[in-house]
Formats: structure tokens, C-alpha cells, sequence
């Protein structure tokens, strides 16, 4: 692995991190010790077969989840000596969030439910901010649109707004173009591609689309609660590689038990 | 289908309970009204049964309770007694005395009892009633033997503080008032308890002392018939005996008048708790109709499957109200309980008002339990049927569809026949005011149903305004989170005014009444400042007459001008009970009535007569008029004048001498006084009532103590019917806590959303609480705002008896806070259940 770049100080960083359901005979490692720098200003995707723990990884990353043990931090924040009021506030202000689905409050307009982590901290929107990402977004004449009345892809777009309002450290994308057709679910991975390199945010996004991941800058593979494998700067045919590999691993373990 | 139902029914089981609740509390009310009811009149069978002997000698037209606040004196000597005796079908006589409007005081010198019950004196024999036992059994001690002992029941003597052996204060109707006696034993109806009754029981001769002036005669004679004699050949030879004026009786017969004369009372009763009852199941028909709307909405996807695979129309409308009838029988089962429980509670009320019931008479009876299963589960199927039709409605291609919202009857069509309605309304309240036929009132009734029915089902649509105002109001004041619970409140306007509507009703009715109870207190005044003309005014609490010795000892006061005396009866003319007043000289100088016709100041045999009373039995002045009184006497008298009726005087109005004449023992029921020109009022005032002090049953008012008193018991009653109410309103929180509850489980995702994203447990809290403060005060403005224009239209209707119209702003403002409060209350358990919420599931969920 070659690191020509020097590496900027971590957005967040995941140490040791395990997360166990279950006890005994019967306990399933969705984390088996992930030890994590997600390095801010980069786009890096999560990949990994079913039940690899990515998805948990990424909730207990973003403040969702509580792991059994090893600890997350977040902007130098340690997540493990906060309460619920203080995670509360930390996703609020510190995290962002592109979820599959259902992003958006149904009963407000976009634009507010663009500013609503905002308007829930109580903290007055930087207006050049905001026009900057909308106009990016490209949504400026749907803002008076409720939800409804919105197509998915721009639902997404409106939600990749969202997550970027309140300047967070971190924006957390759990399969953002899952629900897309190819089209939009372009224009959703193009508009966080930007997010990245004119805005300079930090974007982790969990995906099992090859299509989706060869937009980052980093590509982490899991497989079986660990960090199997990294790629920085992918080609869509290298992602694809290290998945059957992957997969094909994993089928091999499943055919030996 | 059968077991798939019963699957989902646990399945849903908070849901249901929840929405069960609602009928649990209706049903009570419903079975605890009428175990209760059964039990008032079964205590009383029990004690006029055991209290009434084989056969009784009276004198005639003595309607065994309906004797009234007079004291009849028409007595038999005790040789008709002992001639009673000697007939062969009789095996023994007992000469009775009955004293009426004798008082107990305490030890302290307040009045026992008399807050509803009768206080009933009488003499002790050894006659049993016609199931061969003594009518009343001994506590503790023995019988009275001499003059002055006495025998009080239980509870009197408890009341009273009093032991064996002490003086017992009494209060006589008659001359010298106060009177004592020593208690030498305790007492009560064989029947069990005495009602409330207070029992004062005196030997023979200290009740002819008391009673008939020391006169060696009886009211009545108790007979007991001999071996193998009917009642019928008792009294049929007991007849042959009887002197003139006086008719021999069956037990049967005089137990059966008593029954039909408390059967009355106690009619109006159970109608009055009744009809509360029908209002709180009215409500909770309200809620299952939301709840199952709700839930056959959530299903309706599993639904649609099930026409997918085949299932009818039928099937699945069946389905669901099998759920109803299974929830509903369980309900009311547990309503049944709840409803013996209640029971006891109003008798506990009642017996803390002085209405006694034994406990042991409030049982569970088949009757009871069979109308309440048949209300509570009738009341499910009806309100579950739309929503289980709709259930049937679902096309089986939304089993494939995301989107699973069952299709809707729109709302204009709903909107339209709402409008229609109300209008029809609007006909009926405007033929009420404007005089049509038939009582005014029962046509504002009948609109009013009307608007309240209609407003419930179209809350959705009227309602919009206030939810709208309330969002911009939330908004303002909790920013972000109030604005999201303002558009909750929005967003399905049916499902907010459905739960707001059982509110409504609640409240329109509370605010009815309230008006109709604040213009009645308005009128009051008004009487009041026209009638009362003289400086005070002495009445008894109950308006029972009493002693003349009372204005005796006020006239003495300083500063007293002059007491005029009037005294109240009942006489019978064509077969009807009227109230006549007797009223003495000095009444034409402080009262002037409203004459139409002839004059107030009366001579010789003449009487005044209302305008009422002449109408009804064709009077003009000049006509004679007869009278004739319980002591069996009669007054013939002749019209001399006719007036409009006033709260001064009752139906025919006569000289108070003129009663005297016809018998009836001379009593006060009303003393007005008017004071010496230039007497210091407050001064005066304080010694007439230290002067009435010694008489605890008559109070002394002037004319803001006289509005006030009749104002408390206005307001007496009006508390009472709100306390009724609210059992509505609780039912109605019920609804509401069952819908939030619904809705934040369909909310699950939003709320998970919510969490991710930031908002805090608090706010998410909050935001429950607002919007269910917002279901609340929609309800609450509705209600408030029918409820007033209804009390309006009623007072209008009756604006005869209500003169002045009287708005309770105060109690508006209360019931808006109430039922903010009661929207906090209501969201608490949604808003927990809410707030722990799983964020990480609450994403997931599908």
C-alpha cells in the first residue's frame, strides 16, 4: 500500500471495536475487533458480503449503536463516556445521515426538513452555506415540495442536503442509491463526490454496489466482523475483484462447517 | 377464519386493551347504575315491607308517605282500638301516633340528619308487620316505657353523640320547640339500616304527649290479622268498625302506596344517573370506532393478502367484527366487575349525603348483567361495523402495493351531508325559539342532537381551523418540534377529529349546562331583587315548617317592626294536590302581588288564586272554590282574586286563620321581617340570628344570603353533573392515549428518523405531548363553542323560568386549561412508549 499523500488527521477512528449479539455457544461477532481511521476531506466506502458487519460498524461509528467494547471517536470525541442526551446532540450537530430510505419527514416541506437538524439545535443556518449545498444539490425550485411530491432520487438529494446543512465532521451514507435507478443514483454519488472535493467534507458510505463504491477515494472491505482488505483510488474492475474474492472466501468457510 | 381472528387478537393485545378500556368504563358506569338503582329500591322494599303491619285503619285519603309536611289531626280513641280487637278476624290492634317535623339535635346543639332524608317519629308497640316479626329490632337497651325516654336508630344516635342514658335534644314542630328525652336504647328496621331516615321513638304516651297534647287517642291502628284470616277479610271487617272519616286498609295495599310514592323519587334517581351512564357508552362508541378505523388501516395490507388468496368481502368484514364482539364480550366483563365495585361507591356518596343503603341489597342481578353485556358488546358491533366494511373494501392488489392506505369515502361528500344536517338543525332551533308547537326546549333538544352528532363526524372538516391555529401556535412557542406536532395534528384530519369528537361531546355538554346553570343563578337574582321585599326572611333548610314559638322569640328582637307569619300545606282539589298558602295580616304590607284581577287584601272565606291555577280548573273571581285538607276537613271558599304566580306564595293563597279552621296545626314556614325605620340592619341582623340559633332547622336570610343559598344549591347540583361528566372525559383521554399510542407505532420509522438525526428524548416527548394537546383543545373549542350556542338556545326556549342569560367566561377559560391538561395526561404513556424506542430498529422497521 503506497501513501505518497501524507494522511490528514482522522474525521473519526473506530479502535478495537467489537459488537457481540448473543452469549455463550450462540453469540454472534458482528464486530470482531475493528480498529478503523476514517480520514477527514476523504469519500470512503464500506463494502463487504452479507453479515459482514459493515452496517454495524457504521451505526456504532455514527453515535446509532452502542458496541460491546473498544471505543469510537468522532471529531476527537469519545463516544463511550457519552449519554444519550449528548449522543443525541453530537449526531445532531457533528454527524450527518443518508439512510436507504425514508429520509424525509413527510410532513415538511424540503427545505425544511433540510434545516431541521438546525432548527433542532436551536442554531441560526449559515446562509451562504446552505445556498452553496442547494444549489449543488440542484433543488432550488423544489424547496416548497413535500416529500411526496418529490421523485426518489430527489428525495435522496434532498436528504444528502440534510446530512450536509449542519456542517458536520462526518456524513454517514448507509447504501444512499440502494432505492435508486442508475441515473439518480448517479447524480446522489456525484453530488457526494463534490461534497468531498469542492466543499471538503468527509463522507463514509456503507454499499455492495461496485458502481457506487469506484466513486471514492477509499474502498475498506469487511468480512466477518473484521477489516479483510483496503483499496485507495479504485477502478470499478478492482472493487469487483476483491468482492468475489471475498465471496468466494466466504463460501469456502460456509462449504468446510 | 376463525382462528386467524383470534390470532390477531392477541397479536394486539395493548391495542386492544386500550380500546377495550373505553367500553370497560362505559359498561361499569352502565351496570354500576343500575345494581345501584336495584339496590335503592330493594332497600326500600325491605323496609316498608317489614314495617307495614296485616291491616291498617286510617283516616281516608292518608297516602301513606304523601302525608307531606303536615300533621294530621283527625285521631281515633283507643276504645275503636279495643273494639278492633274484640272482631274475630282481628288477633290484635295497636294504636299508632305519628309525629311529623319533630327534629334531633346533637349534643352540641346542631341539627341531626335533615340534609334529605325524613326524620320520623313515632310510638313503640309490640304489633308485628305481616310477616308475623316485630317491624324494628333493638340494638341496644330496651324499648321506651315512661314519657320521656326515647329510642333512636343507630346512626342518629352516633350522630348525635349519644350514649345510653343521656338527655337527647329534640326540636317539636309545635309550641315550646325545644324538648329532651332520655335515650335508653337503639334501634333499627327489621328491613336492615333505615334509608337515612333519622328514627325518634317514643313510648305511647310520650308520643301523645308530644303529638296530641297529652290526649289519650291514636293516628292510626296497626291490626294483625288471626290464624288463617287474609288481609282482604281483615280490612273488610275492620271496615264495619271503622268510625267515619276513617277506612281499614290491606298491608298490601298501604306497602305498595309507599313504594309508588318512593318509586317516584327514586325514579328520578336512577333516570337522572342513567342518562350519564348512556353518555359514557355513547363515548366509548365513539373511541372503538376510531381504534378499529386505525387498526384495519395498519392491516390493511395483511388484508388485502387475504383477498388475495380468497378470502370474501364477507370473510374479512366478518373477521374483524368477530374481533369486535370477542374484545367487546371480555370488555364487558370486566365492566361488569368494575360497574359492582362503582356501585358500592355511590352508595357510599349517597350514604354521605344521608341516603342509606344496605350494602348486602347491592347485588349482581341477571337482569343487570344480561342489558349491560347486551349494550357493551351491541355498542362494539355498531361502531366497528363501518370500519369492518371497510376492511372488506380493500382490493386485494394492495397486498402488492408500498402504499397501503385503505381507499376513503371522500371528505366533501361527508362535507355536504354535514351541511345539510346542520341546517337541518338550524330548522329546528329556530321553530324552538320562535314558539312552535309543543314544548320550546325539546325542539333546541332535538338540534342540538342533531349538531352534535353531525360535528362529530365531521370534526375532521370544522375542526381544521383550530388545528391550524394551534400549529402556528406551537410553532411560535416550541419552534421546530411544536411545528412537527401541529402538522401531526394535520395530517390525518379524520383520525384527529374522531378522538377529538368524544371530547366534544363531553364538553359540549358540560357547557350546556354550564350556561343553562349560570343564567338560572342570573334569574335567580333576578326573583330574588323583584320578590324579596321584606328586610330578612326565615325559612327552614328543607322548607319544613316548624314551631310558631320561632317568630315568637324573633319578634322579641330589637328593632323588629313587625314578623309576618305564612304556612304552607297541601289540599286536594278535584283529586289533584295543590299548594295552599296561608298568609297572615301583616303579608299584604310587605308583598304586593301581581294581581290580573280582583284584589290582594282577602275577607272572610275569600281566597287569591294564580293565573295558573285558575286556568287549569276554569276559576274566575266570584267562583267557589273547595278545599279539602289531609285532617279530612274542608274549606269552602270563594275566589277574590286572580294573580300571576311568584315564588312568594303557592297555588291559592288564604288567610292564615282559614287553616286553623280546616285543621291543620298551626305552623310557620316562612317568616318575613320587617325592620323599625332607621334600625341598624347588620346589628339587627346578628340578633335575629343569634336569637334563631337555638333552632338549627330555620336560618335567617337577608337577600344576598337568600340568592346565595339558592345559588349553592344550584351549584350543588351543577357539580354533580360535572362529576358525572367526567367519567366521559376520562373515557375520552382514553381514546386519545389510544390513538397517540396507534400513531406512534405507525410513526416508527419517522420517529426512528427523528432520533438519528437529532432530535433528543425530550423534545421527541414533547412533540407527543403537543400534538396531543392539540387533539385535546380541538375537542375542547368544538365542544365549548356548541355546548354555548345550545345552553343559548335553551335559555332562549325557557326564557320564562330563565329571565336573564348568564355566560360562564370563567368556566370556559377552566375547561380550555383542563383540557390542555388533560391532552399533557393523555400523551404520557405514548410519549414514553415513543421515546424508548429503539432508534436503530425504529430505522429498520419496515
Amino acid at each position: 500500500m503506497t501513501s505518497e499523500t501524507s494522511s490528514p488527521a482522522p474525521a473519526a477512528r473506530a479502535i478495537d471495536l467489537r459488537k457481540t449479539y448473543g452469549s455463550g455457544d450462540s453469540a454472534v461477532h458482528a464486530l470482531a475487533g475493528v480498529t478503523l481511521d476514517l480520514e477527514a476531506g476523504r469519500f470512503t466506502a464500506i463494502m463487504g458480503p452479507s453479515g459482514s458487519g459493515k452496517s454495524t460498524l457504521m451505526h456504532c461509528m455514527a453515535a446509532l449503536d452502542t458496541p460491546s467494547s473498544g471505543a469510537v471517536e468522532v471529531g476527537g470525541t469519545d463516544l463511550g463516556r457519552l449519554k444519550d442526551k449528548d449522543l443525541t446532540a453530537l449526531r445532531r450537530e457533528r454527524i450527518g445521515f443518508v439512510f436507504q430510505a425514508f429520509n424525509l419527514i413527510p410532513t415538511l416541506t424540503a427545505s425544511e426538513n433540510i434545516l431541521l437538524p438546525l432548527n433542532l439545535a436551536g442554531h441560526k443556518p449559515d446562509q451562504e452555506w446552505l445556498d452553496t449545498v442547494i444549489e449543488a444539490v440542484g433543488l432550488r425550485d423544489r424547496l416548497g415540495h413535500r416529500p411526496t411530491e418529490l421523485s426518489g432520487g430527489q428525495q435522496q438529494r434532498v436528504a444528502c442536503a440534510r446530512a450536509l446543512a449542519s456542517k458536520p465532521s462526518i456524513v454517514f451514507a448507509d447504501e444512499p442509491t440502494g432505492n435508486l435507478d442508475s441515473t439518480s443514483g448517479a447524480e446522489v454519488l456525484s453530488f457526494l463526490r463534490r461534497s468531498v472535493d469542492d466543499f471538503g467534507q468527509t463522507v463514509v458510505m456503507v454499499t455492495h454496489d461496485a458502481v457506487a463504491a469506484s466513486y471514492c477515494d477509499r474502498v475498506v472491505f469487511l468480512a466477518d466482523g473484521l477489516v479483510v482488505d483496503e483499496i485507495r483510488n479504485p477502478k470499478r474492475e478492482q472493487i469487483l475483484e476483491h468482492m468475489t474474492r471475498l465471496q468466494d472466501l466466504a463460501a469456502a468457510r460456509t462449504t468446510q462447517a | 377464519m376463525l382462528k386467524l381472528t383470534l390470532r390477531n387478537l392477541l397479536a394486539r393485545k395493548v391495542r386492544l386493551v386500550m380500546s377495550g378500556l373505553a367500553i370497560v368504563l362505559g359498561v361499569a358506569f352502565l351496570s354500576g347504575v343500575l345494581v345501584f338503582s336495584n339496590g335503592l329500591s330493594s332497600t326500600f322494599d325491605s323496609i316498608i315491607y317489614s314495617s307495614t303491619p296485616d291491616g291498617v285503619v286510617r283516616a281516608e285519603q292518608t297516602a301513606s308517605f304523601e302525608a307531606g309536611p303536615t300533621q294530621t289531626t283527625q285521631t281515633l280513641s283507643p276504645e275503636v282500638v279495643a273494639e278492633l280487637e274484640e272482631l274475630p278476624e282481628v288477633a290484635r290492634a295497636d294504636g299508632d301516633v305519628v309525629g311529623i317535623g319533630m327534629s334531633l339535635l346533637a349534643s352540641d346543639g346542631t341539627l341531626v340528619g335533615g340534609t334529605g332524608a325524613p326524620t320520623l317519629a313515632f310510638n313503640h308497640t309490640d304489633g308485628p308487620n305481616m310477616a308475623g316479626e316485630p317491624p324494628m329490632l333493638l340494638s341496644s337497651g330496651r324499648w321506651p316505657a315512661a314519657a320521656d325516654e326515647i329510642v333512636l336508630d343507630d346512626a342518629a344516635a352516633d350522630n348525635g353523640d349519644y350514649d345510653l342514658g343521656d338527655e337527647v335534644k329534640l326540636l317539636a314542630p309545635f309550641g315550646d320547640s325545644e324538648r329532651t328525652a332520655t335515650l335508653v336504647g337503639t334501634a333499627e328496621f327489621n328491613g336492615g339500616g333505615t334509608a337515612g331516615a333519622t328514627l325518634l321513638v317514643f313510648s305511647t304516651e310520650g308520643a301523645q304527649d308530644l303529638f296530641l297534647d297529652g290526649a289519650d287517642a291514636f293516628h292510626q291502628v296497626s291490626l294483625t290479622a288471626a290464624d288463617g284470616v287474609t288481609q282482604e277479610q281483615l280490612a273488610e271487617a275492620a271496615d264495619t268498625v271503622a268510625p267515619s272519616g276513617f277506612e281499614a286498609v290491606t298491608g298490601d295495599q298501604v306497602a305498595e302506596e309507599s313504594q309508588d310514592a318512593v318509586g317516584q323519587f327514586l325514579d328520578v334517581i336512577s333516570t337522572f344517573l342513567l342518562v350519564f351512564a348512556i353518555i359514557a357508552v355513547i363515548v366509548g362508541g365513539f373511541i372503538i370506532v376510531n381504534t378499529f378505523t386505525i387498526l384495519v388501516a395498519q392491516r390493511s395490507r395483511e388484508l388485502a393478502l387475504l383477498r388475495a388468496l380468497g378470502a370474501s368481502r364477507r370473510q374479512v368484514t366478518q373477521s374483524v367484527l368477530l374481533e369486535a364482539v370477542v374484545m367487546s364480550a371480555v370488555a364487558a366483563t370486566v365492566g361488569i366487575g368494575l360497574g359492582w365495585l362503582l356501585a358500592r361507591g355511590l352508595a357510599a356518596l349517597f350514604r354521605a349525603v344521608g341516603l342509606d343503603i344496605a350494602s348486602d341489597a347491592l347485588t349482581l342481578d341477571a337482569g343487570s348483567v344480561i342489558i349491560s353485556y347486551v349494550v357493551g358488546v351491541g355498542v362494539t358491533l355498531v361502531a366497528a361495523f363501518l370500519p369492518a366494511r371497510r376492511a372488506g373494501k380493500v382490493a386485494p392488489v394492495a397486498a402488492m402495493r408500498a402504499d397501503s392506505a385503505p381507499a376513503r369515502d371522500s371528505l366533501r361528500r361527508r362535507t355536504i351531508i354535514g351541511g345539510v344536517l346542520i341546517a337541518v338543525g338550524i330548522v329546528f332551533a329556530v321553530i324552538g325559539i320562535t314558539g312552535g308547537p309543543g314544548p320550546d326546549s325539546l325542539w333546541v333538544g332535538i338540534a342540538a342532537g342533531i349538531w352534535i352528532l353531525t360535528a362529530a363526524a365531521i370534526s375532521s372538516v370544522i375542526g381544521r381551523p383550530v388545528l391550524v391555529l394551534c400549529r402556528g401556535l406551537f410553532g411560535r412557542l416550541f419552534g421546530t418540534t411544536g411545528r412537527l406536532a401541529g402538522e401531526n395534528a394535520l395530517r390525518d384530519p379524520r383520525r384527529t377529529g374522531a378522538t377529538a369528537s368524544a371530547l366534544m361531546i363531553g364538553l359540549a355538554l358540560v357547557s350546556t349546562i354550564g350556561v343553562l346553570a349560570t343564567s338560572l343563578n342570573a334569574s335567580v337574582d333576578d326573583v330574588v331583587d323583584e320578590e324579596f321585599t321584606s328586610d330578612f326572611l326565615v325559612q327552614s333548610t328543607n322548607f319544613l315548617p316548624f314551631s310558631t314559638s320561632v317568630g315568637d322569640d324573633l319578634e322579641a328582637v330589637d328593632g323588629v317592626a313587625t314578623v309576618s307569619r305564612q304556612q304552607w300545606t297541601g289540599a286536594q282539589v278535584d283529586d289533584s294536590t295543590v299548594f295552599v298558602t296561608g298568609n297572615d295580616a301583616a303579608f299584604d304590607d310587605i308583598y304586593e302581588l301581581d294581581m290580573v284581577e280582583g284584589r290582594q287584601q282577602l275577607q272572610g272565606n275569600q281566597a287569591l288564586v294564580t293565573t295558573g291555577f285558575a286556568d287549569d280548573h276554569d276559576l274566575e273571581v266570584g267562583s267557589p272554590l273547595t278545599l279539602t285538607f289531609l285532617a279530612g276537613k274542608s274549606l269552602d271558599l270563594e275566589v277574590a282574586g286572580i294573580f300571576e304566580g311568584s315564588e312568594t306564595t303557592g297555588d291559592v293563597s288564604l288567610p292564615l286563620d282559614l287553616l286553623a279552621d280546616a285543621g291543620v296545626p298551626r305552623q310557620d314556614t316562612s317568616l318575613s321581617i320587617m325592620l323599625e325605620p332607621g334600625a341598624d340592619a347588620v346589628a339587627v341582623g346578628n340578633a335575629l340570628d343569634e336569637a334563631a340559633e337555638a333552632t338549627p332547622i330555620v336560618a335567617v336570610y337577608d337577600k344576598q344570603e337568600f340568592a346565595e343559598s339558592i345559588r349553592d344549591q344550584i351549584n350543588q347540583l351543577l357539580y354533580m353533573i360535572y362529576g358525572l361528566l367526567a367519567l366521559a372525559i376520562v373515557i375520552a383521554v382514553i381514546g386519545i392515549v389510544n390513538t397517540l399510542g396507534l400513531s406512534v407505532i405507525e410513526r416508527t420509522r419517522e420517529i426512528g428518523l427523528l432520533r438519528a438525526i437529532g432530535m433528543s428524548r425530550t423534545r421527541l416527548r414533547r412533540m407527543i405531548t403537543l400534538e396531543s394537546v392539540a387533539i385535546a383543545v380541538l375537542g375542547a373549542v368544538l365542544g365549548m363553542v356548541i355546548g354555548v350556542i345550545i345552553g343559548v338556545l335553551l335559555r332562549q326556549a325557557l326564557k320564562d323560568d330563565l329571565t336573564s342569560l348568564g355566560l360562564p367566561l370563567g368556566q370556559l377559560l377552566v375547561f380550555l386549561v383542563i383540557a390542555v391538561v388533560v391532552g399533557v395526561l393523555a400523551a404520557i404513556l405514548p410519549a414514553i412508549r415513543a421515546s424508548r424506542l429503539n432508534v436503530l430498529e425504529a430505522i429498520a422497521t419496515e
